[in-house]
């Protein structure tokens, strides 16, 4: 027993010499690396320091659906909802005869898009078929880039909020691989009661761009953070509408464990995710699930799971084919792909509309996230924080620009307002910006009401909850209403606070003799006296005079 | 046939023309194609042996030819629509079909194991 264990560890040690001069061994040392004998019972030795505990180890890939008005290959429309089957060309259905017709549109979209991820555009791209047998792919087949892609090595650098109170920014990026295009397949509804299956082949051809992100991320939160901020970008550039939960952007995680430094362990393909809360949800489990598993001695299967919102687990998936051989083939109907640098570089009488010109679409590139949070900070003076929540936001950045064209006061006095009290509340009850029943003019009210010192801060906020609850009376209606307003009257002031002082002589006497942290107590006597609607610095003031 | 012996070709890598069983299964699989006689896998040795015939060729430094269009311009169509709206057409292709769906078996008729296929072969009219 003992000498078979020397002879794993030494392996164990050799492995990253081995897997350099062998590398299609990797995958058989891979398995040897993770999972343990099964006569090993005996427990990790208590001397490894806390770097050896196991880690997630994260990769994305991502099918964002081209937001193009027909297919990649066919000029069937693309749309949402239809009539099954009523969105098919012969070329979608694979009728013999038919071949395929690249769409400008597509080229482009993946140019922009991979520009916007920094990506080297490859002047020279090729179509491949990737064959598998199943019923949504007629032809047997997927048009794809498996040799050379449009874009390769590319950055995503995004943020989240993370730290012991999730209240400081980290910044992190992620490698991007390559994007490459490729057909969508067809939507299968199964019918289990009898045993068929219905075909729907209206998604069959529409163009997807496949991103491979390197496995650098190490949760489910650095991946919905990267996620979001692909989201954004997308559909910044509008190549991608990027709406998960109609299948507009599809993310399957990779998911493995490992200590670090050590090679990676086996992984799973996490399938079934349909918005950014479950990606997040689905990787945590799946690296737990894992880490249980390697710590109790078991090993981890290479296979692919489902996420079950439902339960919150991810479960085997039932069509397990065995290992797939796509048997890689050149399209041999499409030449290569040519994308052009600059005006320049065009070979002479070319129709314009045959050339892709990378330049122009780079002059073409809208303002993307970073950008925008970045000029957020210049303009208004905020914090990087505040611009990203802004940002992260469907429609908070429109309604704080707003709401900063009607008010007076200073952009860092707004944006708490807008990113605390409106968010918050609309966060609680799950609603988005474009229902808030507050809108950017009637908090300009409240602000105006309290930049003027009619109503106190505490006041505000009272103010601002009722005027979420009405859904439509204005601020001044309800300090009328309630009788909120601030007391400036300073005869009347001056009377309650002598009436304080008078029956708190301890108190006076304390602040008289240098405690001046009293004098708070005493300013909140006041404030209860008139229920919190005393102007606090007339109070302050006053109070100060009568304990000289 | 000529696609098939390529194809065998990459895949077996150069290495000595042992044709084991587990490849020729697979084989069958992925082709469709019953060769599992001894005629049959001479046939494939053979044809193995005459796609070899390639590496007589000297390729060093040059660009692999992966298609016969390689001095054509891959033509960009524009991004409208003017396909599609022929589902009536589409469905009579199938031989069932419910409310505009085509019927399928759910999920991929995995091919019987290889002795029950050869004694499904033995009692066939071929």
């Amino acid at each position: 027993m003992a000498a078979s264990r020397v002879t794993a560890n030494e392996i164990f040690l050799n492995i990253k010499e081995i897997s350099t001069r062998y590398p299609k061994a990797l995958c058989l040392f891979r398995q040897i690396s993770t999972s343990r004998p099964h006569y090993d019972k005996q427990p990790e030795p208590r001397t490894k320091s806390a770097s050896q505990q196991l880690v997630g180890v994260v990769g994305l890939e991502v099918h964002a659906q081209i937001n193009s008005n027909t297919k990649l290959f066919s000029g069937s429309p693309v749309r949402f909802s239809a009539p099954p089957n009523s969105l098919v060309s012969f070329f979608d259905a694979s009728l013999p005869g038919t071949l395929p017709m690249l769409n400008r549109r597509c080229v482009e979209a993946a140019v922009m898009t991979g520009l916007a991820l920094n990506c080297t555009i490859n002047k020279k791209s090729y179509f491949d078929r990737k064959h598998y047998f199943y019923a949504d792919l007629p032809a047997g087949y997927q048009i794809t880039q498996q040799r050379k892609p449009i874009a390769v090595d590319g950055v995503l650098t995004y943020s989240y909020f993370g730290g012991k109170k999730r209240s400081q920014m980290i910044r992190k990026s992620v490698q991007i691989k390559q994007i490459q295009l490729e057909q969508d397949s067809g939507k299968s509804l199964h019918d289990d009661d009898r045993s068929q299956t219905l075909i729907d082949l209206n998604r069959a051809g529409v163009g997807l761009m496949e991103l491979v992100m390197e496995p650098e991320m190490k949760s489910g939160e650095e991946a919905a953070a990267a996620v979001r901020e692909l989201q954004l970008i997308l559909q910044a550039l509008g190549t991608c509408q990027g709406n998960m939960s109609e299948g507009q952007l599809r993310v399957d995680a990779n998911v493995s464990v490992h200590r670090p430094g050590e090679p990676l362990g086996i992984r799973t393909e996490v399938k079934n995710i349909n918005s950014i809360r479950y990606l997040a949800r689905a990787i945590d489990y799946e690296i737990q699930r894992q880490i249980d598993a390697v710590q109790s001695g078991r090993a981890v299967q290479n296979e692919t799971r489902a996420y079950d919102s439902k339960s919150g687990e991810t479960v085997p998936m039932r069509e397990k084919e065995g290992l797939q051989d796509y048997r890689f083939m050149p399209e041999p109907n499409l030449p290569a792909l040519i994308v052009y640098e600059d005006n320049a570089s065009l070979p002479t009488g070319i129709d314009p509309s045959q050339a892709v010109v990378v330049q122009k679409i780079k002059d073409r590139l809208p303002e993307l996230p970073g950008v925008k949070r970045d000029r957020l900070v210049q303009t208004y003076g905020i914090l990087p924080e505040h611009s990203f929540t802004l940002v992260n936001e469907d429609g908070l950045m429109e309604y704080f620009e707003t709401l900063m064209k009607t008010t007076q006061r200073e952009p860092r006095k707004v944006i708490g307002w807008v990113t605390n009290e409106l968010l918050g509340h609309l966060k609680q009850r799950d609603m988005s910006v474009s229902q808030s029943p507050i809108s950017p003019a009637h908090l300009a009210e409240l602000l105006k009401l309290q930049e003027t010192g009619r109503i106190s801060s505490s006041a505000a906020k009272q103010v601002f909850q009722e005027m979420w609850r009405s859904g439509g009376k204005t601020a001044c209606q309800i300090v009328q209403e309630q009788e909120l307003g601030l007391v400036h009257d300073s005869a009347q002031l001056h009377s309650i606070c002598q009436k304080v002082v008078d029956s708190h002589p301890d108190e006076v006497h304390a602040v008289r003799n240098g405690n001046k942290k009293v004098l708070n107590k005493l300013i909140g006597l006041v404030q209860k006296e008139t229920k919190g609607r005393a102007d606090p610095v007339l109070v302050k003031e006053i109070l100060q005079q009568m304990t000289q | 046939e000529w696609l098939l012996v390529v194809w065998l070709k990459i895949y077996t890598e150069n290495k000595p023309h042992l044709i084991i069983s587990n490849l020729v299964d697979k084989l069958e699989r992925l082709a469709l194609v019953d060769f599992r006689t001894k005629q049959g896998l001479e046939c494939l040795e053979k044809a193995i042996r005459f796609a070899d015939q390639l590496h007589v060729v000297d390729t060093t430094g040059i660009e692999p030819m992966d298609s016969v269009l390689e001095d054509r311009a891959l033509y960009l169509r524009e991004d409208t629509a003017v396909d599609g709206g022929c589902a009536e057409e589409l469905l009579k292709l199938s031989r069932k079909t419910v409310e505009e769906y085509f019927v399928v078996p759910p999920g991929n008729i995995p091919l019987p194991k290889k002795e029950e296929r050869s004694s499904m072969l033995k009692h066939s009219e071929l």
